[in-house]
C-alpha cells in the first residue's frame, strides 16, 4: 500500500513516507502484518463467549452451522453485536457521567475553575427534569438538575427523562415495542447479561433490546453529555478555526489534546492563554508561547467552544508526531492508540495520560482530579514547555497546509441563525426542503479507519450529497476529514454544493456541510431531527423525514451503538468497511430490512462511498416521495376568504 | 448575493445606532432624563419597542435600556474572508435599526414638535402625517380586520419619473392596498411626487406619507405590531408571536425605488422580521429561498410597470378586484379621497344650490325588471354643463328569488362606498340626505351619471349575488322626477323604521354569531342580537342575517338562543353553548345587557366603550373619536387596552355606538339611566335618540342634557357634584357595586 492509498489527506500522506524513511512503524505497518485478517471476526461468526470455544459457524454453509453449545450464525452474530453497542454506549455513558459528576462539584462549589456558563440550557434541562425554578440560586437549581441528571444512569424503572425531547410518535413507537430505555446503566448490564453463554438466544429479541441499550445511549447518556457540557462550558455558536498539522509551529510549545471529555481539555485552554504560562514557555526558549491543538473528539470539544485548531482526526494521532514538533501529547479516553509511546521515542514528545481509568505502558501518566483542575492544567503544561528545550535541533516545519472552517453548529445556533433573535425557528430549513431546494438531510459521522484510504471515503461521500442538495450534518472525525477538503468553509465549501443548497446556504451564510462536535454530539443530530418534525410540514416522525446517516469509515464499537441508535430513532442507516454480522444471513436481512417495520430506520452496507452516498439520496427521495413533496408545488396566493379559513384552521 | 445584503444591512444598523445614540445624548443634555416624550395620543407607547420587547418608554431616561439591548445584539460586521453565518445576525441587525430609529423619530417629536401633521389629512405646508395614533388605529384597522385593506406597501425612496409614481401608486390603490411612503432617493420622494401630480395624499386616500427620511418607515412597523397587539390580543413582549402574526394576517410588503443604500438594507431586514418581502426597482442581490416570509424575501431590478403586480405575487396575496365599467380608477382606496372648490364639474344634494339627492333600493318582481337596465332621465353631464348643480334621484330595483325586503337597506346603504370607490366620485350621507361631488378629472375621463348606474349594477351583482339575480337602476336629473322618487322613498323609509324600531332580542329566536374579523382576532366572536349591534358598529343583526343568506358558510351564522336564562341580564342556554365552543371554554357564559357581571368580551374593535364611575354610581361611555381623557382617568386608548383582546373585565364593556340608545342597553343595571358621561360629539350625534330611549324608560324628554361631558369636567368628583345639581337619576339608584 502506497502512502495515498493510504491517507486521501496530503499532510499524512507526506508524514505516512517519512515516517517509513524514518523507520518509524504506524498502524498501515501493523495492518499489513495483520494481514489477512481473521474471516470469521471479520464476519461477526466467531463465538468467544465460553470457554467450550472459540466456535466459528461456517457463513457458505459447508461448515459448522452451530457453535458447541447450540448457537446458530444468527445468535452468535447477534450476541456480538449488541455487545459492541454495550461497549459503545458504556464508552459514552460513562463519558457523561464523568461530566454529571463534575458538575454536580461545580454546583457544589467543589471543583474551582468551572463554572455555570449557559444558564439558559440549564433552566431548560431544569424543566425537562421538572426542578422548580422560581428565584432559586442557579447553583441550587444545577445542583438538583445535576442529581437528578446522574440518577439517570442507575434508574432501574420508568423511562428516561430525554426520550420526551423525541417526537410524541417515536416515544409512543418506543413504548409499544417495548424498548424505551429504563436506565442508562441497566440497559447496557442487561446486554452483558443476555449475552452471557445460554441466556437470549434468539436474534430479533437480542437485536430489540440492543435497541433499548443503544437509545439510553443516544437519548441517554450521550444527550446527557453533550447537555451537561454546553451548560458547563457554553453551547457552541459560530466560530472560526483552522484544521490540519500545518497549525504546529516552530517557536511555540505544541501540544496536542487527544481523546473525548472535555473537563481537561477546557482547563488547558483557560490556562495555556494565562500570562504566567506564556512566560513560564518563553522561559524554556519557546518565544511564541504556547500552541494548543485538538485531536480526535477533544479537537471537536475545543473547536466548537473556543476555536482552538484541529490538529487532525484519529489516524494523525501517530503521525503529528513524525513532525518533531509536538511537545506533548495529552489523552484522556477512547480511540488512544497504544502505539503513542511507541512513536514517541523516535522523538521527543512526551505521552501524558490524565484519566483515572486509562494508563499505558510508556506514558507519563499526570492523574486530573476536577477538585484542583487548574493545578493539573498547569502540572501538564508545565511538563510540555520543559519539552521544548528537547526538541531535536534539525526540527524544522515540514508541513503547512490548514484549511480554514467555521465550526459551532449547535441545534440552539441553527434554531437562531435561521431567524435571528427575533424569529428564530427550524422554518426555513423545513420550507427549503419542502420546496426541494434542500432534497434532504444527512448525518455522516464516524471514525477513521486503516483499512480504508484514510479521509478519502468521507470526502467523496460528503461531496456526492452535497452535490446533490443534501445538506450534511457531522460530527467526530468525519467532521475533521471534510474540513480538511474545505468543505466547511463557508465560501469554497460552496463551491461543491448542488445550485439549490447552495442557494439556501449563501442566504444563511453557511457553508453546506456543518459541524456539530464531537460523537456525543451526535445528539445535536437527534436534537435537530426532532426539531424538524416540531416545526412542522416534514411528517410527525423522524422515520418520516427525507434524511440518512452514514458512517464510510467506521472502526469503533461506540460507531456500532451510535448507528443504532439512528436506525431504532428511524433513519436509514449506511456503513462502509465492513459489517459484523455479514455471516449471519438471517439476521443481516433483518438489520437491513425488517427491523424498519418495527422502528422505522434500518441498517445498510456500502463500502464504496459514492455508491453509499446514492443509496442514502435513493432513500431521500423515496422519503419525499411519501411526504408528497417529490413535486414542485404552485404559489398560492391568498385572498381574503382563504385567509379567514385558513384562521379556522389555526383555531 | 445574501452576503451583499447581510453585510450592508449590519453595517446599516451600527450607522444608524450611532446616529441616534449620538442624538440620545445630546437630547439627555438639553432635556434631561426625566422629559416625558412618546408618539401623540397612543397607549402603546413607542409601538414596536413596546410590542417586541415589551418595554414602555415614556421618558427619555427610559430609552438607555433599549440603547443596551440594541448594543447586545447588533451583530459584528461581516468578515470578507471566512465569514461566520449572517442571516440571523442581519435580521438582529433590523430590529436593532428599527429600534434605535423608533426612538430617533420619538426625539424628533420632542424636539420638534410641529414637524408632523396630527389626524389623517396633510396640510398645504406640511404633508409629513408622522405616527399613527390609535384612533386612525383602530378606524383603519378595522379595513385590515374586515378585508377592505388586504395589506400595504412601505415604499422607500421615489419613482424615476413622477408619471411612474402616480401610476404604481394607482395600481395600489386599485388593489385596496395602503401605501406607507418614507424616504427619498436623490432628494425626491415618491409622497412630494404625488403632491405635484396633483394626487390627494392622507389617510382617507390610503397614501400616507409617514415622513421624509427613512427612519419614517418605523411607523409602518409600529402600525404593524399595533395591529397584532389590538386585533391579535398578543402580549406586549412577546415578540415571536407578533412577528409571526404580520407574517400570516398582515399582508405588507416594502418597495424600494432607487438606490438602496445600507440604511435602506437595514430597514429591508426589519420588515423581513415581519415576514414582508423586499421588492426593488434597482439590480440589488436576491434572496429567493423561503422560510422568514412566506415567499421570496428580496426580490430586485423590477421593471415599474410590473413592480405592484410582482410584489402581491412575492407576498402571497391576491386582491379580487372586481371589474367596474366606468372611465376613472376603481377601489376601496379611493372612497376617502375628497373632490373640492375648483375640481368640482358638478353638485347635486346635500342642500346645495336648494338641491337634494334621495337614493332607494326596493324589491320588484322578477319579471317586472330587466337586468343591466340602466336609465338616465334628465339631462347629463354634459348638457348640465361645469359648475352645475341639480337635485338627484336614484331609484334602484332589485329582483331575485332569494331576495326579502329586510335586505334592502342593507343594500341601500352600500351606494355610499360603492359611489366613493370611483376616482373623482365623492358620495356623502345616504337616503334623503345624500351629496354627490363629481370632479372635472373624472368628467374629462368620460364618468356621466349612467355610471353611477354601472356602479351599483356591477357591485350588487358581484357582493349580493347570492341573493338576487336583478339590477335595475333609474336615475332621474329633473326637479320633478327626483321629487317623486323622494316621496316614494320616504314612505319606504318609514316602513323600514318602524320595523326596525320594533325589533326587540325577545322577538327572534335566532341571534348571529360574527367572526368577519377571526383572520385578524381569532380568538374573539361576536354575538349581534337586534337590540345589540356588533361592538364595531358595523353589523347589525339584519345585516349579519342578509350575510348569512348571502354566504352560508361565512362569518355570520346563526345562532339559536334557546331557553332564556336570565331574562333581565340577556342569559340564554343556546348562546351560552355558542359562546363557550366559540372560545374553546375560557369563556362559560355571558350576559348580553351587563357591565358588571360577565359582560361580553371584546376582540380590539369596539366603536365605544363603557366603564364604570363608581362615586357617581353610573357608568361613562368613550368613542374611539374622542382622545382625549375621561373620568375614568384613563383615555380611549388605555381603557381599550383593558378590554380588549378577548378579556373579560367586570365594570368594563366595549360596543357600538348605537347600542347606547338601544332599551336593553346595560339594562341588568338600570339601563341608560346609568349613563352619567359622554364626549361632547357623541352627545350631540345621539342626542335625539338618547332622550327618545329615555322617555320610553321614563326618564325625562332632556335627559341628555343630565349627562356630563368633557366641557364640564373629567373629575369624577366634580361630575358628581355637577350631576347632583342637575338631578341625574343615576345618584338615587341602587349601588352598582
Amino acid at each position: 500500500m502506497n502512502e495515498k492509498m493510504k491517507s486521501g489527506d496530503p499532510v499524512t500522506a507526506q508524514l505516512i513516507g517519512q515516517a517509513c524513511e524514518e523507520s518509524v512503524e504506524l498502524c498501515w505497518d501493523r495492518l499489513e502484518q495483520q494481514s489477512p485478517q481473521c474471516g470469521f471476526g471479520n464476519l461477526g461468526v466467531c463465538c468467544r463467549i465460553c470457554a467450550m470455544g472459540p466456535c466459528q459457524t461456517d457463513p457458505y454453509g459447508n461448515g459448522p452451522q452451530r457453535g458447541v453449545c447450540g448457537a446458530d450464525s444468527d445468535t452468535i452474530a447477534a450476541r456480538n453485536f449488541i455487545r459492541m453497542i454495550a461497549a459503545g454506549a458504556a464508552a459514552h455513558s460513562d463519558h457523561g457521567r464523568a461530566v454529571a459528576e463534575t458538575f454536580i462539584e461545580v454546583a457544589e462549589g467543589k471543583a474551582p475553575g468551572y463554572s455555570i456558563q449557559d444558564e439558559q440550557k440549564l433552566l431548560a434541562l431544569a424543566m425537562d427534569f421538572e426542578v422548580e425554578i422560581g428565584d432559586r440560586a442557579i447553583n441550587d437549581i444545577a445542583l438538583e438538575v445535576g442529581k437528578l441528571a446522574l440518577a439517570q444512569w442507575g434508574q432501574q424503572e420508568g423511562e428516561l427523562v430525554m426520550c420526551q425531547r423525541a417526537p410524541l410518535k417515536r416515544q409512543q413507537l418506543w413504548r409499544e415495542q417495548g424498548i424505551m430505555p429504563r436506565g442508562i446503566d441497566r440497559e447496557i448490564v442487561e446486554i452483558m447479561h443476555r449475552t452471557h453463554m445460554g441466556v437470549d438466544q434468539e436474534y430479533h429479541h437480542l437485536i430489540d433490546h440492543g435497541s433499548r441499550a443503544a437509545l439510553g445511549d443516544g437519548w441517554g447518556g450521550s444527550m446527557l453529555a453533550t447537555e451537561l457540557q454546553d451548560i458547563l462550558f457554553g453551547t457552541p455558536v459560530p466560530v472560526v478555526s483552522k484544521v490540519n498539522l500545518g497549525f504546529l509551529e516552530e517557536d511555540q510549545v505544541n501540544i496536542i489534546l487527544h481523546g473525548h471529555e472535555p473537563l481537561l481539555s477546557e482547563m488547558i485552554v483557560a490556562v495555556s492563554m494565562t500570562d504566567e504560562m506564556k512566560e513560564y514557555a518563553a522561559s524554556k526558549g519557546a518565544t511564541g508561547g504556547i500552541n494548543l491543538g485538538g485531536m480526535c473528539c477533544t479537537a471537536n470539544e475545543i473547536l466548537m467552544r473556543h476555536g482552538i485548531p484541529v490538529a487532525g482526526d484519529f489516524l494523525q494521532q501517530e503521525v503529528a508526531m513524525v513532525t518533531g514538533l509536538v511537545e506533548a501529547m495529552v489523552v484522556d479516553i477512547q480511540c488512544i492508540m497504544q502505539s503513542l509511546p511507541q512513536v514517541a521515542k523516535h522523538y521527543h514528545t512526551k505521552i501524558l495520560t490524565t484519566s483515572r481509568i486509562a494508563r499505558m505502558p510508556d506514558a507519563q501518566h499526570i492523574e486530573f482530579h476536577e477538585d484542583r483542575a487548574l493545578e493539573s492544567a498547569k502540572e501538564i503544561v508545565k511538563v510540555a514547555c520543559d519539552n521544548y528545550q528537547n526538541r531535536q535541533k534539525d526540527a524544522k516545519k515540514t508541513v503547512f497546509d490548514t484549511i480554514d472552517l467555521v465550526a459551532g453548529f449547535s441545534h440552539e445556533t441553527i434554531n437562531y441563525l435561521l431567524g435571528g433573535s427575533f424569529r428564530a425557528s427550524y422554518r426555513p430549513l423545513n420550507d427549503n426542503i419542502i420546496n426541494g431546494k434542500i432534497r434532504g438531510i444527512a448525518g455522516v459521522v464516524g471514525c477513521n479507519n486503516a483499512k480504508v484510504p484514510h479521509d478519502l471515503y468521507h470526502i467523496e461521500m460528503v461531496k456526492e450529497l452535497v452535490k446533490n442538495d443534501v445538506i450534511v450534518l457531522q460530527t467526530g472525525c468525519s467532521a475533521i476529514a471534510c474540513a480538511k477538503e474545505g468543505l466547511m468553509d463557508p465560501v469554497k465549501g460552496l463551491e461543491f454544493a448542488g445550485p439549490g443548497l447552495r442557494e439556501v446556504c449563501e442566504t444563511v451564510g453557511i457553508p453546506p456541510v456543518l459541524h456539530m462536535g464531537s460523537c456525543v454530539d451526535n445528539s445535536r443530530i437527534l436534537m435537530a431531527a426532532a426539531a424538524v418534525v416540531k416545526e412542522g410540514g416534514l411528517g410527525d416522525d423522524i422515520s418520516d423525514l427525507p434524511a440518512a446517516g452514514a458512517a464510510p469509515e467506521w472502526m469503533s464499537e461506540k460507531a456500532i451503538s451510535i448507528g443504532h441508535y439512528f436506525v431504532a430513532s428511524g433513519v436509514y442507516t449506511v456503513f462502509g468497511v465492513s459489517f459484523p454480522t455479514l455471516g449471519a444471513k438471517k439476521l443481516t436481512e433483518y438489520l437491513f430490512d425488517g427491523i424498519a417495520e418495527k422502528v422505522g430506520g434500518k441498517w445498510d452496507f456500502e463500502p464504496d462511498p459514492v455508491k453509499a452516498a446514492q443509496l442514502m439520496i435513493a432513500h431521500i427521495d423515496e422519503k419525499r416521495k411519501a411526504l408528497g413533496i417529490d413535486k414542485k408545488k404552485e404559489r398560492v396566493l391568498m385572498d381574503m376568504e382563504m385567509r379567514r379559513a385558513e384562521a379556522d384552521i389555526e383555531a | 448575493m445574501s452576503k451583499i445584503i447581510a453585510s450592508a444591512g449590519i453595517r446599516g444598523a451600527h450607522a444608524i445606532v450611532e446616529r441616534v445614540r449620538k442624538k440620545y445624548t445630546e437630547m439627555m443634555d438639553t432635556h434631561g432624563g426625566k422629559t416625558e416624550v412618546g408618539f401623540p395620543n397612543t397607549g402603546y407607547y413607542l409601538p414596536s419597542i413596546y410590542g417586541l420587547l415589551g418595554h414602555k418608554i415614556e421618558t427619555l431616561e427610559d430609552m438607555g435600556p433599549v440603547f443596551d439591548r440594541c448594543r447586545m445584539l447588533l451583530p459584528p460586521l461581516v468578515k470578507e474572508h471566512v465569514h461566520l453565518p449572517y442571516l440571523g445576525p442581519a435580521l438582529d441587525a433590523g430590529a436593532v435599526a428599527l429600534f434605535a430609529q423608533e426612538m430617533e423619530e420619538c426625539m424628533r417629536y420632542l424636539e420638534f414638535p410641529d414637524f408632523y401633521v396630527r389626524g389623517e389629512d396633510v396640510t398645504d405646508d406640511n404633508i409629513w402625517l408622522g405616527a399613527a395614533d390609535d384612533v386612525i388605529l383602530r378606524k383603519r384597522g378595522v379595513e385590515f380586520v374586515d378585508g377592505t385593506a388586504p395589506g400595504f406597501a412601505a415604499i422607500l425612496g421615489a419613482a424615476p419619473t413622477t408619471e411612474i409614481a402616480v401610476q404604481i401608486a394607482l395600481e395600489l390603490q386599485q388593489k385596496n392596498l395602503y401605501v406607507f411612503m418614507a424616504g427619498e432617493h436623490n432628494g425626491v420622494r415618491f409622497s412630494e411626487q404625488l403632491v405635484e401630480a396633483g394626487v390627494e395624499i392622507g389617510w382617507g386616500t390610503r397614501l400616507v406619507s409617514f415622513g421624509p427620511d427613512v427612519s419614517a418607515a418605523v411607523f409602518a412597523a409600529g402600525f404593524a405590531t399595533r395591529a397584532a397587539l389590538t386585533f391579535g390580543g398578543i402580549e406586549p413582549g412577546d415578540y415571536r408571536r407578533v412577528l409571526i402574526y404580520n407574517k400570516d394576517r398582515v399582508f405588507a410588503f416594502a418597495m424600494t425605488l432607487g438606490h438602496v443604500t445600507d440604511q435602506w438594507y437595514a430597514n429591508g431586514l426589519m420588515c423581513v422580521n415581519y415576514g414582508f418581502p423586499v421588492i426593488a426597482d434597482t439590480p440589488i442581490p436576491q434572496i429567493l429561498p423561503t422560510g422568514v416570509c412566506t415567499y421570496e424575501h428580496v426580490v430586485s431590478n423590477v421593471p415599474h410597470d410590473e413592480i405592484v403586480q410582482r410584489s402581491v405575487e412575492v407576498r402571497g396575496l391576491k386582491v379580487n378586484v372586481s371589474k367596474v365599467e366606468v372611465p376613472v380608477a376603481y377601489g376601496a382606496a379611493f372612497e376617502g379621497e375628497r373632490v373640492r372648490g375648483p375640481d368640482i364639474y358638478f353638485e347635486g344634494g346635500g342642500g346645495r344650490g336648494g338641491t337634494f339627492a334621495v337614493e332607494w333600493t326596493t324589491s320588484a318582481e322578477m319579471d317586472a325588471i330587466e337586468d343591466h337596465d340602466i336609465q338616465l332621465i334628465g339631462p347629463d353631464l354634459d348638457e348640465l354643463g361645469e359648475n352645475s348643480k341639480c337635485s338627484l334621484g336614484i331609484k334602484v330595483e332589485v329582483a331575485g328569488r332569494e331576495f326579502q325586503a329586510d335586505f334592502e337597506p342593507i343594500l341601500e346603504r352600500q351606494i355610499h362606498h360603492l359611489v366613493n370607490f370611483a376616482q373623482g366620485s365623492m358620495h356623502i350621507g345616504q337616503r334623503d340626505i345624500a351629496w354627490f361631488r363629481i370632479s372635472k378629472t373624472a368628467y374629462e375621463k368620460g364618468f356621466r351619471f349612467k355610471h353611477i348606474g354601472e356602479i351599483i349594477w356591477a357591485k350588487y351583482h358581484s357582493e349580493f349575488g347570492a341573493i338576487l339575480d336583478k339590477v335595475k337602476v333609474t336615475i332621474f336629473t329633473k326637479e320633478e322626477d327626483a321629487k317623486k322618487i323622494l316621496k316614494l322613498a320616504r314612505a319606504s323609509y318609514a316602513v323600514r323604521d318602524a320595523r326596525v324600531e320594533g325589533m326587540v332580542d325577545e322577538d327572534e329566536e335566532t341571534y348571529y354569531s360574527c367572526t368577519l374579523c377571526q383572520s385578524f382576532a381569532p380568538s374573539h366572536v361576536c354575538v349581534v342580537t337586534p337590540e345589540r349591534t356588533g361592538l364595531c358598529g358595523a353589523y347589525s343583526w339584519l345585516d349579519c342575517k342578509a350575510s348569512f343568506e348571502i354566504t352560508p358558510t361565512g362569518p355570520n351564522q346563526p345562532i339559536e338562543k334557546g331557553r332564556v336564562i336570565d331574562e333581565k341580564r340577556g342569559q340564554w342556554e343556546g348562546v351560552n353553548e355558542f359562546v363557550r365552543q366559540a372560545s374553546r371554554g375560557t369563556v362559560e357564559l355571558y350576559n348580553a345587557y351587563s357591565i358588571m357581571e360577565e359582560p361580553m368580551t371584546s376582540c380590539g374593535c369596539f366603536e365605544a366603550i363603557s366603564a364604570i364611575m363608581p362615586m357617581c354610581n353610573g357608568i361613562m361611555t368613550v368613542d374611539r373619536d374622542y382622545g382625549g381623557m375621561t373620568p375614568s382617568g384613563m383615555k380611549f386608548t388605555t381603557l381599550a387596552g383593558t378590554v380588549g383582546g378577548g378579556a373579560v373585565t367586570p365594570g368594563f364593556v366595549g360596543h357600538s355606538k348605537l347600542y347606547v340608545v338601544s332599551g336593553k342597553f346595560i339594562r341588568a343595571e338600570g339601563g341608560i339611566g346609568r349613563l352619567v358621561w359622554l364626549p361632547k360629539n357623541l352627545k350631540e350625534e345621539l342626542k335625539d335618540r338618547i332622550n327618545a330611549q329615555a322617555v320610553k324608560q321614563g326618564l325625562s324628554e332632556n335627559f341628555a342634557e343630565l349627562i356630563c361631558d368633557e366641557t364640564v369636567s373629567t373629575d369624577e368628583m366634580e361630575i358628581l357634584e355637577w350631576l347632583t345639581e342637575k338631578g341625574h337619576p343615576a345618584i338615587t339608584m341602587d349601588p352598582m357595586m
